[in-house]
């Protein structure tokens, strides 16, 4: 055994002057690896513009904000699919984070070390399950559980005061934005979690031990100590989060209710791109405006999705390289 | 142990398709095989139909639901030997594609609602009502042009939560060619496709989600097609037809607004909406199959003939079994007459049965 691997460690050197070509063609096979997946993103993002042009020409800059969406007289805008995407995908940061947080922080610092793997392999089970699981999940236990006791019990207490009383008020359909940012902040969960379990533990433990050493309690260490060093990185794993959350597309179909109207109470009915095209795009014709709409939804979606990403990437560059 | 069923599960999804394949080459070996895609609509008849056909015919049948805008893009592309639609295609469409429409099976939509203490079939609606609903202008159970209409029925103070199909479908057509043809003000506002701008309410995906909203929301209020509502159980209601009478949703109902219908319309786009007849359901539709006039490959074109030929003759039943409404023996006939005059290979008519 031991032989084996002496002999195997000796022999790549020689094996590499001898086979030039087999070298040649492997790396030409991992260049042309590479290069595909530059040129399917390329080649995507190309494609979803020019699909989507005619949609762009026949009604200009403001299809971006036009909250007109008739297919009967083939009158298109994204702003109510923009509103919807944005306002889901933030909500939904808004209740993860905190949690996420919480999971991360129990891990790293207050869980005893053997609960820490399966506890942490739990969460990042989540992330495993299926966007259509969580969308039937939501539509036929989180959706009637909301009509009939959140949503109800939030009109009658929120719902009164002035200000923010109009974001919660309205009938109880269960389903809505509220819902949707729900099941959404659940799904991104795992994402979150996990970054920051992460980055938490890349914190020296100098550090931490001598805030310890200074007589700093646990929340004080997290606080003054971990947060401040991960700050960023944090940051990275959320804007990870979002740009899932953007795109997700099943899940949020079931529950968004589906109406193109933007409505100020949490509870209303609305859409987003990737709903909006999934549900669409069997019903609408090659060479139709309304397919031309649908893929310039997609544009919208792939470059908010790119740069939120690509926000991501840069905040969490430090991380990736360690 | 993980790795290692893993191993053997990725081994089986992996050899799965090739099993199918091999399963599907020795049935099209024994005989032909035809593909459509389109509406998703009559998709439980046309696989009813096909099963039960294949031994008789030997055509092996292979329909896609995708939808019917998908099965017109398939069609037209010819990608599929014949598309299916419920919603019909203008006569410019047709000549266009150079396509031959025909009905193949009737349906009928309800609407469902979701009132505590009302039972099956006992709230009686009008379009009128429906499409108001639909539009927003009346807004609850009690409203007095609801209770005229059921006196001795209690109606709660409830909102109407109205839900609707959120992906565009046959469905949708249907239900909007109806409140179109009873409220000017729908058709002025709102129109007719197979996704409109609903002025309120709440979307769901497919027939499955609607039914879900109106259970789950109490004074919901929805529309599905009849089979779906009788194999689910859902509380219908009572429509008033043309001529004035409150009929319930009984095929009776159907086939009496089938028999009133004008077959003589182009690309046989019949419309049984809002039918006369003392008896109709005024909500019925056919679903239509499109077929190249020009095949390329004749024989899968009189093979997807052969199908529809067999299932005119012999699969009455199986449709009505699935709450469907077979096409009267008339049209059947027109529709044959039609395949022979019309679809030609080579200048020679490819249907002689």
């Amino acid at each position: 055994m031991s032989q084996a691997a002496t002999l195997s460690i000796a022999s790549p050197p020689r094996a590499a002057r001898r086979s030039n070509l087999g070298d040649m063609i492997f790396a030409g096979a991992c260049y042309a690896a590479g290069a595909l997946v530059l040129l399917l993103l390329g080649g995507i993002i190309v494609e979803l513009f020019l699909g989507g042009l005619p949609a762009f020409r026949a009604f200009g800059l403001p299809f971006l904000w036009s909250t007109e969406w008739d297919p009967v007289t083939e009158v298109f805008g994204a702003g109510v699919s923009i509103y919807g995407t944005i306002v889901t995908a933030v909500l939904a940061i808004l209740f993860a984070v905190p949690v996420a947080f919480g999971v991360a922080f129990f891990l790293t610092e207050l869980a005893p070390p053997w609960m820490r793997r399966p506890v942490g392999t739990a969460v990042e089970l989540l992330a495993a399950v299926p966007s259509i699981i969580y969308g039937m999940w939501g539509f036929f236990l989180i959706a009637p559980l909301m009509a009939q006791h959140v949503q109800p019990a939030l009109i009658d207490s929120l719902g009164e005061l002035p200000g923010i009383g109009v974001l919660f008020q309205g009938p109880p359909f269960g389903t809505g934005i509220l819902t949707a940012a729900l099941i959404l902040a659940i799904m991104i969960l795992p994402f979150i979690a996990a970054t920051m379990r992460d980055v938490f533990e890349q914190v020296p433990p100098v550090f931490k031990e001598s805030a310890y050493g200074l007589g700093c309690t646990t929340w004080e260490v997290m606080k003054g100590v971990v947060l401040p060093y991960t700050r960023i990185s944090v940051a990275g794993g959320i804007m990870l989060g979002l740009g899932r959350a953007l795109g997700e597309t099943m899940a949020v179909t079931f529950v968004i209710g589906n109406a193109n109207r933007i409505s100020t109470t949490l509870f209303g009915p609305g859409n987003t791109i990737a709903s909006v095209v999934a549900l669409e795009f069997g019903e609408s014709e090659t060479d139709s405006l309304k397919l031309s709409a649908l893929l310039a939804l997609g544009f919208i979606l792939f470059v908010l999705s790119f740069i939120v990403l690509a926000a991501s990437r840069y905040l969490l560059r430090s991380r990736l390289k360690a | 142990m993980n790795r290692r069923s893993l191993l053997i599960v990725s081994g089986l999804t992996g050899a799965a398709p090739l099993l199918g394949r091999a399963a599907f080459a020795q049935g099209g070996a024994q005989g032909a095989q035809i593909t459509g895609a389109g509406a998703t609509f009559p998709n439980p008849v046309y696989q009813k139909w096909a099963e039960a056909g294949k031994a008789a015919t030997g055509i092996t049948v292979n329909y896609q639901s995708v939808g019917s805008g998908a099965g017109i893009n398939q069609i037209k592309n010819r990608t599929v030997d014949f598309g299916a639609s419920d919603a019909p295609l203008t006569v410019a469409q047709l000549t266009e594609g150079n396509l031959l429409q025909f009905p193949s099976v009737m349906g009928s939509l309800v609407p469902i609602v979701n009132i505590p203490g009302i039972e099956n079939e006992q709230l009686k609606l009008t379009g009128e009502l429906l499409a108001d609903i639909y539009l927003g202008k009346i807004t609850k159970w009690n409203d007095p042009r609801i209770a005229e209409l059921n006196n001795g029925l209690t109606l709660p103070n409830l909102a109407i939560a109205p839900a609707y199909r959120a992906d565009g479908s046959g469905t949708t057509f249907v239900w909007v060619s109806y409140l179109s043809a009873v409220s000017p003000e729908w058709k002025e506002k709102v129109g007719v496709g197979t996704s409109v701008r609903f002025p309120t309410g709440t979307g769901a995906r497919g027939n499955e989600g609607v039914a879900g909203t109106v259970k789950n929301i109490r004074g919901a209020i929805g529309y599905v097609e009849n089979a779906y509502a009788i194999t689910n159980k859902l509380v219908t209601t009572q429509l008033r037809n043309k001529a004035g009478h409150f009929v319930k949703p009984t095929q009776e109902a159907f086939i009496a607004a089938a028999a009133n219908a004008d077959w003589t319309a182009p690309g046989m786009a019949a419309s049984l909406i809002d039918q006369h007849g003392a008896a109709s359901w005024p909500i019925v539709s056919p679903t239509f199959i499109l077929l190249p006039k020009n095949p390329t490959d004749a024989e899968r074109s009189r093979n997807v003939m052969k199908f529809f030929d067999w299932a005119f003759r012999n699969g009455d039943k199986l449709a009505q079994e699935l709450e469907y409404i077979p096409l009267p023996r008339a049209v059947q006939d027109t529709i044959r007459a039609a395949w022979r005059a019309e679809v030609r290979a080579n200048g020679q008519p490819v249907w002689n049965g």
